[in-house]
């Protein structure tokens, strides 16, 4: 079986999941406890968290450990939406974000905040001047991803950030999932931003929220204070060890491997756009992992099965939130007809493919076109 | 063209005459180690001068690191070139180019009295290369945005534009041995950085009276030190136990008293580590006036059970004064988490602010501590704090 669907999920390196084992049957303690086995995981949890600091070039009373993405995101825009209500009630994202993005922000709006979702172009960019007139006085906050989930489009963060900038009143967040380890991203000039353990090796429910020093958030979960007040709870201690050392081995591949992942969508696009009916959502902005494309008239879920009985795992992206329960939202959203909304595709890649899986996996891909087309074509 | 090297220049050592040599030898000691983890530079030192040869590595966290050491009063990035006018006038054209400035000047040392060009002339000479081959500069000879600094030395020039300033103080290890008597407070730390600053290589004892006290009250004195040695590398803990004393003291001297005959007794155990140690003083964070035990009369008291010399660098400052020092060292977070430690249990609530001498040892001798006092000293844990302590728990993370 051949994996392709990374951006979904990753599978956990076994230096994690063994980090994570000996960390639960030997450090067990509580880091809040004051005893000798609480000792040891609090300075456990703080070396990790130096790590981590170190790894993301932050100070580490700005790592909080999360549960992941879903957890960060909704810590960060609600904590500043609810925190900094006094200032304003405005919010501004874009049409394709996750829906823990998304979702949260929908949420608020039945509490009385009032969204701004910026349209992006045919590849899925958010325009930075679109951004700028949006902003208001009494804006809060602006929450973009670095890398769109489904179209793999990155958006332009740092001119983002250097609008955001300008306003002081103002928060930027940024839901680095798709991003880290594959695409780089400064944290300079970012208040927030969110990360997953899942997507780079780690393990499910593990991630951190970068929060720069001195921003205040209503907490989503209040009691004992810990992780200095912005996520009350007992640390998830193996959690936090092995999502920082998937952030190691992760980032030691990205140095390592510079370009192989972009030479391998390269490689893959070429030859997809080779082959007759596929239709590349592809452009310069485009992150080295994720590749998305139609196949008009053929039903996405299909070719996902056929695919899988020749040994490929990919994916489709349907969100749930379309009415069509075929469409992409995103695509929907970059203003793409709805014969390739509706039949979407996706390859996302880690470190550990290579350029022969990708040629077997067109050479696949190619013949279960073919057949399909006989029956759906 | 790069800046391929980092020059650093002395502080007060290169005041001394004959014992020159001792403190820079202790001084590339120090930086060696300071830089112990960046392979493939090279430490050179001179009479005036040392340099670090960065053979390609990025100099800015090195840069950082020789903040910390003592012994230096300035460094520099440089560039290395020959006695030659055609490479000097490149490299200064570099350092400009790198600056970020808009008026200059250019300063020429000649120590090489051989070279040719005057210094003056020469800095005619390098102005001029500047001027013709940049656009946007221009020459201020009394406020300049960058200096370009090049030193004609008989070995080489070096060609420097910015300068950082050092640690100051002497060289670590290069005034002997003090014990610090560290309490986890925020002052103590303090009093043993200052220590460090004049040259002076650190132990470290702390009193510790478990189960009174726990584990990360002692973790707390670990990770103080382990910020001291950045300034020193490696560091001896002594952890005294000193529960028996403690609550011997706390039954049977009066209460106003205990706190006097609890610190004699501290002094005391704290000369005997120094004497088997061949230490030749001690070190404390007092500040005058500042707690009952920090009284003239007190300090006589206490004082009086040895003949040791006592180090007190922070005797004359105010709290005001310490807390930003702590602040900068970083001991400052580590010094305020909230766990007990010896001075703060069995704590009398009214101690004598001034205790009489006659009176502490009459009370004194109607115990016989002596028994307890050779048991605390043999059941001294020592362990060594080294810098960089990363190696823990590199395999889980």
């Amino acid at each position: 079986m051949i994996y392709l669907d990374n951006s979904a999920t990753t599978k956990p390196y076994k230096e994690v999941l063994d980090s994570f084992h000996q960390v639960s049957t030997t450090y067990f303690g509580n880091p809040s406890s004051i005893h000798q086995l609480g000792t040891e995981a609090e300075q456990l949890l703080s070396a990790a968290k130096r790590q981590a600091a170190q790894l993301l070039q932050v100070k580490e009373e700005e790592i909080v450990f999360t549960s992941g993405g879903t957890e960060g995101n909704n810590t960060a825009i609600k904590g500043i939406a609810y925190e900094h209500v006094n200032r304003g009630k405005h919010i501004i994202t874009s049409r394709i974000e996750h829906p823990s993005v998304l979702e949260t922000c929908k949420a608020l709006e039945g509490q009385g905040y009032d969204v701004t979702y910026l349209p992006v172009d045919e590849v899925g960019r958010v325009s930075v001047s679109d951004l700028e007139k949006a902003i208001r006085s009494d804006t809060i906050l602006v929450t973009i991803m670095h890398v769109n989930n489904e179209i793999g489009t990155i958006q332009p963060i740092e001119e983002i950030a250097e609008v955001c900038s300008r306003y002081p009143k103002l928060y930027f967040h940024v839901d680095h999932v798709q991003g880290l380890g594959k695409v780089p991203l400064s944290l300079e000039k970012i208040d927030l931003c969110t990360m997953s353990g899942h997507k780079i090796h780690g393990l499910k429910g593990t991630g951190v929220l970068y929060i720069r020093k001195n921003i205040s958030l209503f907490p989503l979960l209040h009691g004992g204070e810990q992780e200095f007040g912005y996520r009350s709870g007992t640390e998830n201690l193996p959690g936090a060890v092995s999502f920082v050392k998937a952030l190691r081995m992760t980032l030691e591949k990205q140095s390592q491997d510079k370009g192989k992942l972009a030479d391998i969508r390269q490689a893959l696009s070429e030859k997809l756009r080779d082959m007759e009916g596929v239709i590349l959502h592809d452009s310069e902005h485009h992150a080295p992992h994720i590749l998305n494309f139609s196949l008009p008239g053929f039903k996405p879920e299909v070719v996902i099965h056929a695919i899988e009985k020749e040994g490929f795992i990919i994916s489709t992206k349907s969100a749930c939130s379309s009415k069509n329960k075929d469409e992409s939202a995103v695509l929907a959203a970059c203003g793409l007809p709805k014969d390739r909304t509706t039949s979407a595709l996706r390859v996302s890649l880690s470190y550990s493919n290579t350029m022969e899986e990708i040629h077997s996996f067109s050479l696949a891909f190619q013949s279960v076109k073919q057949q399909l087309s006989k029956v759906m074509g | 063209m790069n800046y391929d090297h980092i020059l650093i220049r002395y502080g007060e050592m290169s005041l001394k005459r004959n014992n020159r040599k001792i403190f820079v030898n202790q001084l590339h000691e120090n930086v060696r180690l300071k830089l112990h983890d960046f392979s493939g530079i090279k430490v050179k030192a001179n009479r005036d001068r040392m340099y670090i040869l960065l053979n390609g590595q990025d100099p800015e966290p090195i840069l950082d690191k020789c903040k910390d050491v003592f012994g230096i009063q300035s460094f520099s990035l440089a560039i290395k070139t020959d006695n030659e006018v055609e490479a000097i006038k490149e490299a200064a054209l570099y350092a400009l180019e790198n600056a970020h400035a808009k008026t200059f000047k250019v300063t020429t040392k000649r120590i090489d009295k051989q070279f040719p060009i005057g210094s003056q002339d020469m800095n005619q000479v390098l102005g001029g290369h500047l001027l013709s081959n940049t656009e946007g500069y221009t020459v201020n000879v009394h406020q300049p945005d960058v200096e370009i600094v090049v030193e004609i030395r008989p070995e080489a020039t070096y060609i420097t534009s910015t300068k950082i300033k050092g640690a100051g103080g002497l060289p670590v290890g290069s005034s002997g041995k003090s014990l610090l008597l560290l309490s986890g407070g925020i002052d103590s730390p303090v009093a043993g950085y200052l220590t460090m600053k004049r040259g002076v290589k650190l132990e470290v004892i702390h009193f510790h009276s478990p189960p009174f006290t726990n584990e990360r009250a002692k973790q707390k004195v670990l990770d103080l030190v382990a910020r001291l040695t950045e300034f020193g590398h490696t560091i001896q803990v002594h952890m005294v136990p000193f529960t028996n004393l403690q609550q011997k003291i706390h039954q049977h001297i009066p209460h106003g008293y205990s706190m006097t005959v609890m610190r004699r007794m501290m002094l005391r155990i704290s000369e005997a580590v120094a004497k088997q140690r061949q230490i030749l003083s001690l070190t404390t964070g007092e500040s005058l006036g500042q707690v009952a035990s920090q009284t003239m009369e007190s300090m006589h008291a206490i004082n009086a059970v040895s003949s040791y010399p006592v180090l007190r660098p922070l005797i004359a400052m105010d709290k005001g004064e310490i807390i930003p020092i702590s602040k900068e060292i970083k001991t400052y977070d580590i010094s305020v988490r909230p766990y007990e430690d010896c001075c703060t249990i069995f704590i009398p609530n009214a101690p004598k602010t001034k205790p009489r001498l006659e009176k502490v040892e009459f009370f004194e001798n109607q115990l016989d501590l002596e028994e307890d006092f050779q048991e605390a000293l043999q059941q001294i844990e020592t362990m060594e704090v080294t810098a960089n302590r990363s190696a823990e728990f590199q395999d889980l993370l």
